[in-house]
Order: C-alpha cells, then sequence, then structure tokens
C-alpha cells in the first residue's frame, strides 16, 4: 500500500496516459480523437514534471539561507512540449474544420464509408 | 564562419520561412525557396567535406558548454543525412515551379513554400543536433509542417489523411518524449555523448528498459518501420506531387537516422544484446519487404503503389541495422541514400504524368510512355534501380546487404531480399505495361511531353541513379567511415535467433 501512496504521481501519470491512448483509439468522432490526445500529452507534462521534483527541495528560484532546490530544466523542456501540443492541437482542429466542409460530417465511420480513406 | 555552418543550416530555413509567408504572390515566393535551398545545399556539402577531412565538429549554442547547453554534433553518419535532406531539397525546388502551380490553389503558394521550409528546418536540425530533447522538438516542427504540405493536395482525401498522419505522428513524438524523460530521470542529461558515457552504467535499470522501448516505438511509427507504417500509404498518395517527393526521400529517411543514433551512439551494445531490438528489426524488414511488396502489386494508383514500395525499401533498411554489423550499416545506410534518389525520381515521373493527365490512376496512363518519352524513360530507369539490377543505384545497396546478410549466414534474410527484388520486378513491370505497352486510350492522344522544368530535376536524378551505381566511392566510403564512427560491434557477439 504504501508502495501505490508514495508513488502517486506515477498512478496519476499512467491513468491520464491510458485514457488518453484509448479515447484515441476507440473514439469514432475526430474532435473527440484530438481531446484525447491532449489528455495523453498533458500526462507525460506532469510525468517531466513530477520528475523534476526533488524531495524536499525548494522552488528553483534563488533565495539565501536554501541549500536545496528543485530541477528546474524538466520545467523548461515542458514549456517547449506544451507549445508543442498546443500547435498539433490547433493543426488538428483545423484539419477537422475543413474535414466538415468537404465531407459534412466529422465520424470516421461515415467518412470512411464515404470514400474508404480514413 | 566555418564553425557556423551547421546551426547556420537550421537557421537560414527558419527565417526564411516566415519571410516567404509574407511575400507577394507569383514566383517570387518559389525564386526565395530556391535560393535558401540551394545555400543550404552548398552549406551541407561543405559541411560534410569538413567533417571528412576535420574530424567531428562541436558547436555549442550560445556558448553554453555541453552537456548543460545544446550541443550541434556533427560526424560523419549527420553529415550525409543532412547533405541528402538539403541535395534533395535543392533538386525539388526547381521541380516544384509547375507541378505546385497545377494542383496547389494559387493564393496558398507563398504558404506552401513557407510550410516547406519549415519541414526543410526541422530535418536539418534533427540531424545537426546532438541533444534528445532538441530532437523532439525539431521531429515536431518537420511533422507539423508536413501534416500542413500534405493537407494541401487536391483531394479531399488529402486532409483525412494529413489527419490520420498528425494522429499517429503525434502519438509517435509522445512515445519518443516518454523514453527521453524516462532516461533523463535516470541519468539527468539529455546530451547524446554524455548518455553514452553514463548509461552503460544504468543500463540495468527497468526505467531505461521502459524508456528505451517507448524511445523505439516512437521513432518506429515516424520511420513507418512495418507495422507502424499505416499513415504512410495514404499520405504519400494524396500529398500534391512534390511534397511526396519530397517526404518520400527525406522524412523517413531522417527518423532511420534518429535510429541510428539512438541505437549505436547512446544505447551500449551489451544492452542491446540483452534485449531483442535486433531480431525485431530483421523480423519487421522481412516482414515489410514482402507483405509490402505484395501490397504494391495490387494497387491501382500509381503513387500509392509507390508508397507501398516505400514501406518495402525502408524494410531493407531495418534489415540492414538488424544485422548490426558495420557491413549491415554500411549497406543501411547506403540504401538510405539510394532509395532517396530512386524514389524522388520516381515520385517526380509520376509527378510529370499527373502534371499532364490530372490522375495517376493506371487505367488512364495506358500507351503514356510513347508519348512522354523522357518521363518514361526515367521511369524505366529509376525502376530498375529500384528493382537492383547492376549498374544503377539499387544495385550497389543490395549487393551490400546480401553481403551483409551472407557474413552472418542469414539465408532466410538473403531469399527474402532476393524474392523481394522479384516482387519489385513485378510491381514496376505493371507500370511499365500500362505505360508503354498497352494502346493508348482516346482521351490521351493529345498529351505531350512534360515541360524541361519538370523533367531536367528529374533526369538530374535518374543520372544520380546510374553515377552512383557505377562510381561508389562517395556513397560507400562515406557509409563506410560513418559505419566506423557508429561503432558497430563486431559480428561475432550477435547471436539472434534469427540469424542463424
Amino acid at each position: 500500500m504504501d508502495f501505490f501512496i508514495s508513488h502517486y504521481n506515477y498512478w496519476i501519470v499512467i491513468f491520464l496516459m491510458m485514457v488518453g491512448l484509448y479515447t484515441v483509439i476507440n473514439r469514432g468522432n475526430l474532435i473527440k480523437k484530438i481531446i484525447g490526445l491532449n489528455i495523453f500529452q498533458v500526462s507525460v507534462f506532469f510525468l517531466y514534471i513530477s520528475i523534476g521534483t526533488v524531495k524536499e527541495g525548494a522552488a528553483p528560484i534563488i533565495t539565501e539561507g536554501v541549500k536545496l532546490y528543485s530541477n528546474p530544466l524538466p520545467h523548461v523542456l515542458i514549456l517547449t512540449a506544451i507549445v508543442v501540443g498546443v500547435a498539433t492541437t490547433a493543426l488538428g482542429l483545423a484539419l477537422v474544420v475543413r474535414i466538415k466542409e468537404s465531407y459534412g460530417t466529422i465520424e470516421e465511420d461515415e467518412i470512411h464509408e464515404m470514400d474508404h480513406s480514413l | 564562419m566555418g564553425n557556423h555552418i551547421s546551426l547556420l543550416l537550421v537557421v537560414i530555413p527558419l527565417i526564411a520561412a516566415p519571410i516567404v509567408a509574407v511575400l507577394p504572390r507569383g514566383r517570387l515566393p518559389w525564386l526565395a525557396t530556391l535560393i535558401i535551398t540551394f545555400i543550404c545545399a552548398v552549406l551541407a556539402s561543405s559541411q560534410l567535406w569538413m567533417v571528412l577531412n576535420d574530424g567531428v565538429i562541436s558547436y555549442e549554442l550560445g556558448g553554453w558548454a555541453p552537456p548543460w547547453g545544446i550541443e550541434y554534433r556533427i560526424d560523419a553518419v549527420n553529415a550525409l543525412v543532412a547533405l541528402i535532406v538539403a541535395a534533395i531539397a535543392a533538386i525539388t525546388l526547381p521541380y516544384a515551379l509547375l507541378s505546385a502551380e497545377k494542383e496547389i490553389p494559387q493564393q496558398q503558394i507563398p504558404l506552401f513554400y513557407s510550410a516547406f521550409l519549415l519541414c526543410l528546418t526541422g530535418l536539418l536540425g534533427i540531424t545537426q543536433t546532438g541533444d534528445l530533447f532538441n530532437v523532439f522538438v525539431f521531429l515536431e516542427i518537420s511533422s507539423l509542417s508536413s501534416y500542413a504540405l500534405i493537407s494541401l493536395g487536391r483531394n479531399r482525401q488529402a486532409l483525412t489523411s494529413a489527419y490520420q498522419y498528425l494522429i499517429m505522428g503525434t502519438i509517435g513524438a509522445t512515445f519518443f518524449l516518454i523514453g527521453v524523460g524516462l532516461i533523463y530521470s535516470q541519468t539527468g542529461t539529455l546530451n547524446m555523448q554524455d548518455l553514452a558515457k553514463l548509461l552503460p552504467e544504468l543500463a540495468h535499470l527497468k526505467t531505461v528498459h521502459t524508456g528505451f522501448a517507448f524511445i523505439m516505438i516512437g521513432i518506429a511509427l515516424k520511420l513507418a518501420m512495418y507495422p507502424l507504417h499505416l499513415w504512410l500509404p495514404n499520405a504519400y498518395t494524396y500529398a500534391p506531387s512534390v511534397v511526396t517527393v519530397f517526404l518520400a526521400a527525406t522524412a523517413t529517411k531522417v527518423a532511420i537516422y534518429i535510429m541510428l543514433r539512438v541505437l549505436f551512439t547512446i544505447f551500449p551494445n551489451d544492452f542491446l544484446l540483452a534485449t531483442p531490438t535486433y531480431d525485431i528489426f530483421i523480423l519487421s524488414g522481412m516482414a515489410a519487404i514482402i507483405i509490402a511488396s505484395i501490397y504494391a502489386i495490387y494497387q491501382s494508383n500509381i503513387k500509392k503503389l509507390l508508397a507501398y514500395s516505400s514501406v518495402a525499401q525502408i524494410g531493407y533498411i531495418a534489415l540492414g541495422i538488424g544485422f548490426a554489423s558495420s557491413k549491415g550499416i554500411t549497406a543501411a545506410l547506403v540504401h538510405l541514400f539510394n532509395h532517396a534518389l530512386m524514389k524522388a525520381a520516381l515520385f517526380m515521373a509520376v509527378g510529370a504524368i499527373i502534371y499532364r493527365i490530372g490522375s495517376c490512376n493506371m487505367k488512364n496512363i495506358n500507351g503514356l510512355g510513347k508519348q512522354m518519352p523522357w518521363t518514361f524513360g526515367a521511369i524505366v530507369i529509376a525502376g530498375l534501380s529500384l528493382i537492383g539490377i547492376p549498374g544503377t543505384a539499387g544495385f550497389i545497396s543490395k549487393w551490400y546487404l546480401v553481403t551483409a546478410a551472407l557474413e552472418q549466414q542469414a539465408w532466410i534474410s538473403v531469399a527474402v531480399i532476393l524474392f523481394g527484388s522479384l516482387l519489385a520486378v513485378i510491381y514496376i513491370g505493371k507500370l511499365i505495361e500500362a505505360l508503354y505497352f498497352k494502346p493508348v486510350t482516346d482521351s490521351n492522344q493529345s498529351v505531350q511531353e512534360a515541360p524541361l522544368l519538370l523533367l531536367v530535376p528529374l533526369w538530374v536524378l535518374v543520372c544520380a541513379n546510374i553515377y552512383f551505381g557505377l562510381d561508389t566511392s562517395l556513397t560507400v566510403g562515406v557509409a563506410e567511415k560513418a559505419a566506423d564512427v557508429l561503432g558497430v560491434i563486431n559480428t561475432s557477439s550477435i547471436s539472434g535467433v534469427m540469424n542463424k
């Protein structure tokens, strides 16, 4: 039980990751797929941020009297990854808008029936 | 100046991309992109020349010393891949003018060239950088711009294929990100050289194993390694011809480069031998060669036929990696170079046909070979190269691959490579039969040869196919040097199941 509680951040990450991936694979609605993709990416952000934490470490801002800081690098990396994630979502949604315009639907199976392309 | 080449290769197209986007419509955006790609090609070739003469180039971004700062580290491997990318871009651009005008709406042309330059930035960035997280960022720059490029295709299927590629590509990139994070949590570094030093002691950790698996799956999705290739055929088929030429010749190749880097530079060999990595490569390669080639035979759309053939050709490269010997890596790198040449030539020829008749369906191309003799000639020669006839570039890579397989007495692999060539004879034969031996349909009676601006880049590539089939000092020489750099291990230590 201790093992579960002391690693709670990883359980959250794994849960979110599976929810996201399952949504991407299982849902036929193109918007829901993108939402799933977002949840999946957010779980990775959590993973990185919790990796950066140092036990009993302070926020990485130089202050007098503080010896131990958390590692700021994973946070900085994830800022970049968030930007990439936003760009991906924007592009994905733009594609969905165009798909809706030319097919009149955003359901995967209906699009597939129309021209076997998805 | 000399030292800055490695950075300039990334920065020049990056800065040019937004400028091109705001240039007035007309031919100015094309001209600007043309100049930029030629500058990049010159820089990439001088970079390769410098690396071959003076050894490894290490460039510290912003003067921050590695492993804390980002380091661009260029050796024979990435210098070669960077040259392939930049050279293909430079050859594609003259071809792009007419083909893009025909296939892409007028008002989107500046944006098209802008996205093209961003894609070039991403691909060159991946080859230059020595930092694992930086690889992810450039991977996403190139992927995002290629989703946009693919969605510019004329059919509405272009949109759905771009969407499908976006979902799969993002899952792949995120897997790569998870892997990098897990490795970072154990080593505390992202610099490839630093990782190579630290990982041997940590290789027994479960986290490192998991991170390795995530990275492998992530890159395998990007390079369309069988059975993770599902996004590729549609994406290549429905993208505009220029985009297909460029992506088919470069995008998967750069992903293969990253795969080589992760396998042979970052992770220690003992670690790889303790995992079934090499066997998976060999199995996946053999499956790709046979299954994707059979799929290719049954396609009625020429672009889809060639796309499936690309999946099969990636199988040959995976097989070369799976042998894990210097001969195998040399073969993989040589084929990486040669396949870029032949697939770019074939897709350009198909693009020329689309330029004239607006379709690339088998039914509509009957007898066009007589009306478009130069395009047809290019398809024949590039097709022979794909099959691996002596005197073409394709023969050289097949030769090295078979030698590498024989060295390990991997008889099944040898048989599969030769069988794959036979299957290639069938699908290229089908193409040639339709183009030359079937009677011309009425609607195609007045079709003329493609314009010179399409034919010249096409024939440059075709001549390169013949040249590198006769003179192998550049390709094989550099590839052998690159295999040395990757420090591939002697063959006797390999004891995979598939090699017996």
